[in-house]
C-alpha cells in the first residue's frame, strides 16, 4: 500500500494515535462542556452583535443618512467592510479545494474550519450591499426574475450584478461543499451519541450517511470535481469584487492590475484570518496534535507569497501614479498626492501593517512560532482593512474639481454596523466550534498512516504500517496470533 | 430463510480489509457491501464496483448551465428590452457577450455544482430525515464492516473470513 511518506516530511499528525484517538479527539469538544472562557467570548461577540443589529435597524429606519457618506464619499466603510469580509472569505474555498487538487495533505487538519470561516465572513459581507441599499426588503430586485415594472430586468453588462452572481454561487456552492465533507463527521458524532436529543439532531444533519464503499466512492469523486470547479470560482469572485472598481472611470480605481491583485490581497487575508481563528481554536479545543506548527508555517508561507504579490502591486500603482503625470492620477490611495494628504496616516498605515509586518515572516522561527504567526496575522487583518478603506475613501475624497474635495468621518453607525458584524462573525464561529466536528476527521484517518507521526517512526525502522492478522477462533472466541502472516 | 442471512465480519485496520475483500472475491463470494469510517483506496476496485459516472453528469450540468445563461442574457438584454447602457447598445448577443462572460461562468459553475450533489445525494440515498443504514455504530469510528450473504455455506465463509484477520464474526438475519 502507498502508506509511505519521505521521512524528511514533518508529521501532521503528532503523538501515538489511532483512528478511534481521532474519533474522540474531534468528538470531545462536541461532547463535552463549554468552559467559561467559551461563554466569556460568546457573550461579548453576542453584545457586538445585538449593538450592530441595532445600528443596522437605526440605519434602515432612518436612512443612509446617518452613515458618515456625504455626496461624493458614497461609498466607504459599508464597502470597505463588503470587500473585506469578501476577501477573508477566500482562503476556505482555497483551502478544501485548490489544496485538495494539489494533493496537500495539511489542507485536511484545517479546511472544515477555514471553510466554516469562508462561509461565516460571506455572511457578514452580503449583509452591506444589501444595508446600503437602503431598502433591503427590496434586495430580491437583484434576481433576474419577471416583475410588476413591466419587462424591465437586471443589467447583466453592471458588475455590480456579475457581483450578485458569483458571491451567491461562492455562498452556496462554498456551503455544499462544506457539508458534503461534513455529512460522515455527523455521522460518526451520531453513532457515538448518548443522549437521544443529540443522537436526533446528528442523524438529521448527517443525511443518514452510512458509509458504503460506493457512497465513499462517489464521495470522492464529487470531492474532487467540486474541487476543480470551486478552483476558478474563488479566483472569479474577487476578480469580479475587482471590477466594480476596474470598471469605473475614477483614477485609481480605473486599472487592469486590480483582478489579480485582489486575488492575492483575498487570499492574503484570508489565510490570515484563518490563523488568527485556528490560533485559538487549537488551543480552545485541544487541536495542538492536528493543527501543529507545520499548518502554521505552511500558511505563513502562502502568506509571505500572496503579500509579496501585493507588495508589487502596491509598488506598481504608486509608481504609475507618478509616471503618468496626470494630475489626477496624483491622489490614488497610492501616489505622493495620497501618502503627503490628509489621508496620510491611512497610507502609511496600509504600508506599515501590510507590506513592511509580514517580510517578518522571512525568518523560519518567526513563522514557527504560534504567538507571531498570530500577531501577524492580526496586524495584516488590520492591514487589508486599510486597503480597501485607502481604495476607496482617498480616492473619492479627491473628484476631478477641487469643489468636490471632501472628507470621510465615521459616525458610530458606521462603526457599530462593523463591529456587529465581527460579533456575528465569532458568534456564528463559536457556536460552529462548540457542535461541528472541527477537523475533517474521515480524512485525517486516510493519512494517519503515511503521516502521522506515530507510524512515520515505525516506517523508518522498517516496521510495516500493517499490523499482524490475528486469527479469530470463531469456536470458543479466543484469538490465536499468527506472527507468520505479519507482511 | 437461508438466503436473508449475512454474514458480519469486522475489520480494523484498512490495509488488512483491502486484503480480506481480495481473499474473499479471489473464493469468488460475492460481497454485498463494505462500510467504512473514512475512504480506502483501491476498494472499489478490489470489490469490483463500476466506476462512478458523477464528474460526466457534472459536465452536462455545467454546459446546462452555460445554456441557461446564453439564453437568459440574450432573451433579457437583447430580445424582451434592449437597452442602451452608457452609449452600447444591446442591439446583439455576440457583440455584447464580453460584458456576459461572468454570468456564463457563474451559472456554469453553479449548475455544475449543485447538480452534480444533488445527483450524488439521490444516488447514494443521503438527504435529510433519512434514516442511516450502517448495521453496526462502530462503523463510523474505527471499524471496517464487511457483508456477505449466506448460501448454506456459514462454517466455509466463517472460516475463510477467520483467517483473513477479521477481529468479529456475525451471522445475523437480515430483514
Amino acid at each position: 500500500m502507498s502508506h509511505y511518506e519521505a521521512s524528511i516530511r514533518e508529521p501532521l499528525v503528532l503523538g501515538d494515535k489511532s483512528y478511534h484517538d481521532i474519533t474522540e479527539d474531534i468528538a470531545k469538544p462536541i461532547e463535552g462542556k463549554a468552559n467559561k472562557n467559551w461563554y466569556m467570548a460568546f457573550y461579548i461577540s453576542l453584545a457586538a452583535m445585538l449593538w450592530g443589529f441595532g445600528c443596522i435597524f437605526y440605519t434602515v429606519g432612518t436612512g443612509i443618512g446617518v452613515w458618515g457618506l456625504n455626496k461624493n464619499i458614497g461609498w466607504a466603510w459599508d464597502i470597505t467592510n463588503f470587500v473585506w469580509w469578501v476577501g477573508i472569505g477566500h482562503a476556505g474555498t482555497l483551502i478544501s479545494a485548490v489544496l485538495l487538487l494539489f494533493r496537500q495533505k495539511w489542507r485536511m487538519a484545517i479546511n472544515r474550519s477555514a471553510e466554516a470561516m469562508t462561509i461565516f465572513a460571506v455572511f457578514q459581507a452580503g449583509l452591506f450591499p444589501i444595508i446600503h441599499m437602503g431598502r433591503p426588503w427590496n434586495a430580491y430586485w437583484v434576481l433576474p426574475i419577471p416583475n410588476q415594472f413591466g419587462p424591465l430586468w437586471v443589467n447583466f453588462n453592471s458588475p455590480l450584478l456579475w457581483d450578485v452572481f458569483a458571491i451567491s454561487t461562492y455562498l452556496s456552492v462554498s456551503l455544499v461543499f462544506w457539508w458534503t465533507g461534513l455529512l460522515p463527521d455527523f455521522a460518526m458524532i451520531r453513532d457515538r451519541a448518548v443522549k437521544p436529543f443529540q443522537k436526533k439532531i446528528y442523524a438529521l444533519l448527517s443525511f443518514g450517511w452510512s458509509g458504503r464503499a460506493k457512497d465513499w466512492q462517489r464521495f470522492e469523486e464529487v470531492s474532487l470535481v467540486l474541487a476543480g470547479l470551486a478552483t476558478p470560482l474563488v479566483l472569479s469572485v474577487h476578480t469580479i469584487v475587482s471590477m466594480d472598481f476596474a470598471t469605473s472611470i475614477n483614477p485609481g480605481w480605473h486599472s487592469t492590475i486590480f483582478p489579480p491583485y485582489f486575488v492575492a490581497g483575498a487570499i492574503f487575508s484570508g489565510f490570515a484570518m484563518v490563523q488568527t481563528l485556528l490560533g485559538i481554536m487549537r488551543k480552545v479545543t485541544n487541536m495542538e496534535d492536528y493543527i501543529t506548527r507545520m499548518h502554521v508555517e505552511y500558511m505563513n508561507i502562502v502568506i509571505i507569497l500572496t503579500g509579496g504579490i501585493v507588495a508589487v502591486a502596491y509598488a506598481t500603482e504608486f509608481f504609475i501614479a507618478w509616471y503618468t503625470g496626470s494630475p489626477y492620477e496624483n491622489y490614488t490611495y497610492l501616489s505622493v498626492g495620497a501618502a503627503t494628504g490628509p489621508y496620510a496616516w491611512a497610507f502609511y498605515s496600509l504600508l506599515f501593517f501590510n507590506i513592511l509586518t509580514p517580510q517578518i515572516l522571512w525568518f523560519k522561527k518567526v513563522r514557527r512560532s504560534f504567538i507571531w504567526s498570530f500577531i501577524i496575522s492580526i496586524f495584516i487583518n488590520i492591514g487589508m482593512w486599510f486597503e480597501r478603506f485607502d481604495i476607496i475613501a482617498i480616492v473619492l475624497s479627491k473628484g476631478h474639481l477641487p469643489s468636490t474635495w471632501w472628507r470621510f468621518e465615521p459616525t458610530f453607525v458606521d462603526v457599530g454596523i462593523f463591529i456587529g458584524t465581527i460579533g456575528f462573525f465569532f458568534v456564528l464561529f463559536l457556536l460552529y466550534a462548540r457542535t461541528f466536528p472541527v477537523i475533517a476527521q474521515a480524512e485525517v484517518k486516510t493519512i494517519l498512516k503515511s503521516s502521522g507521526e506515530f507510524y512515520k517512526k515505525r516506517s523508518e525502522q522498517g516496521i510495516p504500517t500493517k499490523p499482524a492478522i490475528v486469527v479469530l477462533n470463531v469456536e470458543n472466541g479466543k484469538e490465536n496470533s499468527d506472527k507468520n502472516l505479519n507482511g | 430463510m437461508e438466503s436473508s442471512k449475512v454474514i458480519h465480519a469486522f475489520y480494523t485496520d484498512d490495509e488488512i480489509l483491502l486484503d480480506a475483500v481480495k481473499a474473499v472475491k479471489a473464493e469468488h463470494h460475492h460481497i454485498e457491501e463494505v462500510f467504512c469510517p473514512f475512504p480506502v483506496h483501491g476498494l472499489d476496485k478490489a470489490m469490483g464496483l463500476a466506476p462512478t459516472k458523477l464528474a460526466i453528469t457534472a459536465f452536462m450540468y455545467g454546459i446546462t448551465g452555460l445554456a441557461v445563461a446564453i439564453w437568459m442574457t440574450n432573451y433579457m438584454m437583447i430580445q424582451d428590452w434592449p437597452q442602451d447602457i452608457g452609449g452600447k447598445p444591446s442591439f446583439s448577443w455576440v457583440e455584447n457577450m464580453p460584458a456576459f462572460v461572468p454570468i456564463m461562468f457563474e451559472l456554469t459553475v453553479f449548475f455544475a455544482a449543485h447538480l452534480m450533489v444533488i445527483t450524488f445525494y439521490m444516488r447514494s440515498r443521503i438527504w435529510p430525515f433519512k434514516e442511516a443504514e450502517n448495521p453496526d455504530p462502530r462503523t463510523t469510528d474505527d471499524h471496517f464492516l464487511m457483508e456477505i450473504p449466506v448460501h448454506n455455506n456459514e462454517e466455509e465463509l466463517t472460516s475463510l473470513l477467520s483467517k483473513t484477520g477479521a477481529v468479529e464474526i456475525n451471522v445475523v438475519d437480515k430483514h
